[in-house]
Protein backbone atom coordinates (compact mmCIF):
# COMPACT_ATOMS: atom_id res chain seq x y z
CA UNK A 1 0.00 0.00 0.00
CA UNK A 2 0.95 3.80 -0.20
CA UNK A 3 0.02 7.18 0.93
CA UNK A 4 -1.51 9.55 -1.51
CA UNK A 5 -3.38 12.81 -1.76
CA UNK A 6 -7.00 12.70 -3.25
CA UNK A 7 -6.68 15.99 -6.29
CA UNK A 8 -9.99 15.03 -7.36
CA UNK A 9 -12.39 13.27 -9.40
CA UNK A 10 -12.81 11.57 -13.22
CA UNK A 11 -15.85 11.58 -15.07
CA UNK A 12 -16.31 8.21 -17.27
CA UNK A 13 -19.81 7.42 -18.51
CA UNK A 14 -18.42 4.56 -21.44
CA UNK A 15 -16.62 1.88 -19.06
CA UNK A 16 -16.23 -1.68 -18.68
CA UNK A 17 -19.78 -3.18 -18.08
CA UNK A 18 -18.14 -4.47 -14.36
CA UNK A 19 -17.20 -0.83 -13.12
CA UNK A 20 -20.64 0.37 -13.05
CA UNK A 21 -21.24 2.65 -10.16
CA UNK A 22 -17.41 3.08 -8.99
CA UNK A 23 -16.17 6.18 -8.54
CA UNK A 24 -12.73 7.29 -10.12
CA UNK A 25 -10.22 9.84 -8.26
CA UNK A 26 -6.85 11.32 -9.31
CA UNK A 27 -4.25 10.27 -6.53
CA UNK A 28 -0.79 11.77 -5.90
CA UNK A 29 1.76 9.19 -4.59
CA UNK A 30 3.17 10.41 -1.48
CA UNK A 31 6.62 9.64 0.06
CA UNK A 32 6.98 8.73 3.73
CA UNK A 33 7.27 12.90 4.31
CA UNK A 34 3.84 13.24 2.17
CA UNK A 35 5.91 14.81 -0.69
CA UNK A 36 4.43 14.29 -4.47
CA UNK A 37 6.19 10.70 -5.71
CA UNK A 38 5.80 9.82 -8.80
CA UNK A 39 3.26 10.35 -11.41
CA UNK A 40 -0.38 10.77 -10.24
CA UNK A 41 -3.05 7.73 -10.74
CA UNK A 42 -6.50 7.34 -11.19
CA UNK A 43 -8.05 4.83 -8.25
CA UNK A 44 -11.36 3.91 -7.58
CA UNK A 45 -12.47 4.06 -4.06
CA UNK A 46 -14.18 2.54 -0.86
CA UNK A 47 -13.27 5.08 1.54
CA UNK A 48 -15.17 7.78 0.57
CA UNK A 49 -12.61 10.24 -0.04
CA UNK A 50 -12.83 13.76 -1.30
CA UNK A 51 -10.65 16.16 -2.63
CA UNK A 52 -7.81 16.90 -0.26
CA UNK A 53 -7.78 13.89 1.54
CA UNK A 54 -4.78 11.81 3.02
CA UNK A 55 -5.20 8.07 1.89
CA UNK A 56 -3.85 5.07 2.01
CA UNK A 57 -4.15 3.30 -1.30
CA UNK A 58 -3.34 0.06 -3.01
CA UNK A 59 -2.25 -1.16 -6.43
CA UNK A 60 -1.69 -4.11 -8.56
CA UNK A 61 -4.29 -6.98 -8.73
CA UNK A 62 -5.05 -6.31 -5.35
CA UNK A 63 -6.78 -3.84 -6.22
CA UNK A 64 -9.39 -5.08 -7.37
CA UNK A 65 -10.05 -7.24 -4.44
CA UNK A 66 -11.11 -4.20 -2.39
CA UNK A 67 -14.07 -3.53 -4.66
CA UNK A 68 -17.44 -5.48 -4.31
CA UNK A 69 -16.99 -7.30 -7.88
CA UNK A 70 -13.35 -8.77 -7.39
CA UNK A 71 -12.44 -9.68 -11.19
CA UNK A 72 -12.87 -5.99 -12.46
CA UNK A 73 -10.14 -3.98 -14.48
CA UNK A 74 -9.04 -2.15 -11.97
CA UNK A 75 -4.96 -1.25 -10.68
CA UNK A 76 -5.41 0.96 -8.03
CA UNK A 77 -7.99 1.25 -5.02
CA UNK A 78 -8.03 3.97 -2.00
CA UNK A 79 -8.60 1.30 1.29
CA UNK A 80 -8.78 4.08 3.46
CA UNK A 81 -8.53 7.52 4.81
CA UNK A 82 -5.13 8.67 7.05
CA UNK A 83 -5.41 10.54 10.85
CA UNK A 84 -2.05 10.37 10.99
CA UNK A 85 1.28 8.92 9.70
CA UNK A 86 4.76 9.15 11.00
CA UNK A 87 8.12 7.99 9.57
CA UNK A 88 11.88 7.60 10.89
CA UNK A 89 13.38 10.56 8.60
CA UNK A 90 16.87 9.46 7.30
CA UNK A 91 19.88 11.91 7.95
CA UNK A 92 18.23 13.56 11.20
CA UNK A 93 15.45 14.94 9.56
CA UNK A 94 12.31 15.58 11.27
CA UNK A 95 9.68 13.19 11.27
CA UNK A 96 6.63 14.05 9.12
CA UNK A 97 3.52 15.08 10.48
CA UNK A 98 0.07 14.23 9.24
CA UNK A 99 -2.67 16.97 8.00
CA UNK A 100 -1.59 19.35 4.57
CA UNK B 1 -4.96 3.82 -13.52
CA UNK B 2 -3.66 5.76 -15.89
CA UNK B 3 -5.03 9.18 -17.92
CA UNK B 4 -4.18 8.55 -21.22
CA UNK B 5 -4.96 9.50 -24.78
CA UNK B 6 -5.60 7.28 -28.11
CA UNK B 7 -3.15 8.79 -30.17
CA UNK B 8 -2.86 5.48 -32.96
CA UNK B 9 -3.56 1.62 -33.84
CA UNK B 10 -1.39 -1.33 -33.65
CA UNK B 11 -1.98 -4.23 -37.17
CA UNK B 12 -0.21 -7.04 -36.04
CA UNK B 13 -1.22 -10.27 -37.94
CA UNK B 14 0.91 -12.70 -36.68
CA UNK B 15 0.32 -13.08 -32.96
CA UNK B 16 -0.44 -14.98 -30.24
CA UNK B 17 -3.48 -16.84 -30.92
CA UNK B 18 -5.46 -15.77 -28.47
CA UNK B 19 -4.72 -12.23 -29.25
CA UNK B 20 -6.23 -12.06 -32.43
CA UNK B 21 -9.70 -10.93 -31.71
CA UNK B 22 -8.64 -7.83 -29.86
CA UNK B 23 -8.41 -4.20 -30.84
CA UNK B 24 -5.11 -2.83 -29.75
CA UNK B 25 -4.64 1.09 -29.17
CA UNK B 26 -1.48 3.33 -28.64
CA UNK B 27 -1.78 5.37 -26.00
CA UNK B 28 -0.21 9.02 -25.32
CA UNK B 29 0.06 9.03 -21.38
CA UNK B 30 -0.96 12.38 -19.89
CA UNK B 31 -0.78 13.99 -16.37
CA UNK B 32 -2.99 15.68 -14.17
CA UNK B 33 -2.86 18.81 -16.16
CA UNK B 34 -3.55 17.16 -19.72
CA UNK B 35 -0.16 17.47 -20.49
CA UNK B 36 1.77 14.42 -22.50
CA UNK B 37 4.27 12.79 -20.07
CA UNK B 38 6.33 11.60 -22.95
CA UNK B 39 5.20 8.02 -22.16
CA UNK B 40 3.80 5.43 -24.51
CA UNK B 41 1.38 2.42 -23.83
CA UNK B 42 0.08 -0.23 -26.21
CA UNK B 43 -3.35 -0.71 -24.50
CA UNK B 44 -6.06 -3.61 -25.46
CA UNK B 45 -9.04 -1.51 -26.03
CA UNK B 46 -12.45 -3.15 -24.24
CA UNK B 47 -14.68 -0.39 -24.79
CA UNK B 48 -14.77 0.62 -28.13
CA UNK B 49 -12.25 4.04 -27.87
CA UNK B 50 -11.82 6.14 -30.71
CA UNK B 51 -8.96 8.16 -32.25
CA UNK B 52 -8.43 10.88 -30.11
CA UNK B 53 -9.94 9.67 -26.83
CA UNK B 54 -8.94 10.48 -23.52
CA UNK B 55 -9.05 7.29 -21.70
CA UNK B 56 -8.24 5.18 -18.14
CA UNK B 57 -6.30 2.29 -18.58
CA UNK B 58 -5.54 -0.58 -16.26
CA UNK B 59 -1.98 -2.46 -16.14
CA UNK B 60 -0.53 -5.09 -15.08
CA UNK B 61 -2.87 -8.33 -13.93
CA UNK B 62 -5.66 -6.53 -13.76
CA UNK B 63 -5.76 -5.69 -17.20
CA UNK B 64 -6.45 -9.44 -17.81
CA UNK B 65 -9.63 -8.86 -14.91
CA UNK B 66 -12.46 -8.37 -18.26
CA UNK B 67 -14.69 -10.54 -19.92
CA UNK B 68 -12.66 -9.80 -23.21
CA UNK B 69 -9.26 -10.56 -21.69
CA UNK B 70 -9.40 -13.16 -19.18
CA UNK B 71 -6.81 -15.17 -19.19
CA UNK B 72 -4.51 -13.53 -22.40
CA UNK B 73 -1.74 -12.51 -22.09
CA UNK B 74 -2.21 -8.68 -21.92
CA UNK B 75 -0.65 -5.89 -19.29
CA UNK B 76 -2.66 -3.19 -20.28
CA UNK B 77 -6.73 -2.63 -20.98
CA UNK B 78 -8.40 0.85 -21.98
CA UNK B 79 -11.43 0.21 -19.46
CA UNK B 80 -12.91 4.01 -19.45
CA UNK B 81 -13.48 6.30 -21.48
CA UNK B 82 -12.86 9.86 -20.23
CA UNK B 83 -15.75 12.74 -20.11
CA UNK B 84 -13.83 15.33 -18.02
CA UNK B 85 -11.72 15.34 -15.10
CA UNK B 86 -11.15 18.10 -11.84
CA UNK B 87 -8.58 19.04 -9.61
CA UNK B 88 -9.34 20.37 -6.56
CA UNK B 89 -12.96 21.63 -7.74
CA UNK B 90 -11.75 22.70 -10.75
CA UNK B 91 -12.15 21.31 -14.34
CA UNK B 92 -8.68 20.74 -15.79
CA UNK B 93 -10.14 19.00 -18.95
CA UNK B 94 -13.34 17.82 -20.40
CA UNK B 95 -14.24 16.38 -23.88
CA UNK B 96 -17.04 18.72 -24.48
CA UNK B 97 -14.76 21.94 -24.13
CA UNK B 98 -12.09 20.47 -26.31
CA UNK B 99 -14.72 18.85 -29.48
CA UNK B 100 -15.69 22.11 -31.61
CA UNK B 101 -19.42 21.71 -31.24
Amino acid sequence: MRLGRVLGSVVCTVRAPDLDGEKFLLVQPLDAGQRPLGATVVACDVARSGPGDLVLWVGGREAGLALPRAFVPVDATIIGHVEAASSVAPHGAAPAAAGR
Amino acid sequence: MQLARVVGTVVSTVKEPRMRELKLQVLRLLDENGRATGAYQVAVDAVGAGQGDVVLFAGGSSARQTGLTDGKPTDATIMAIVDSWDVHGKVVWSAAAETPS
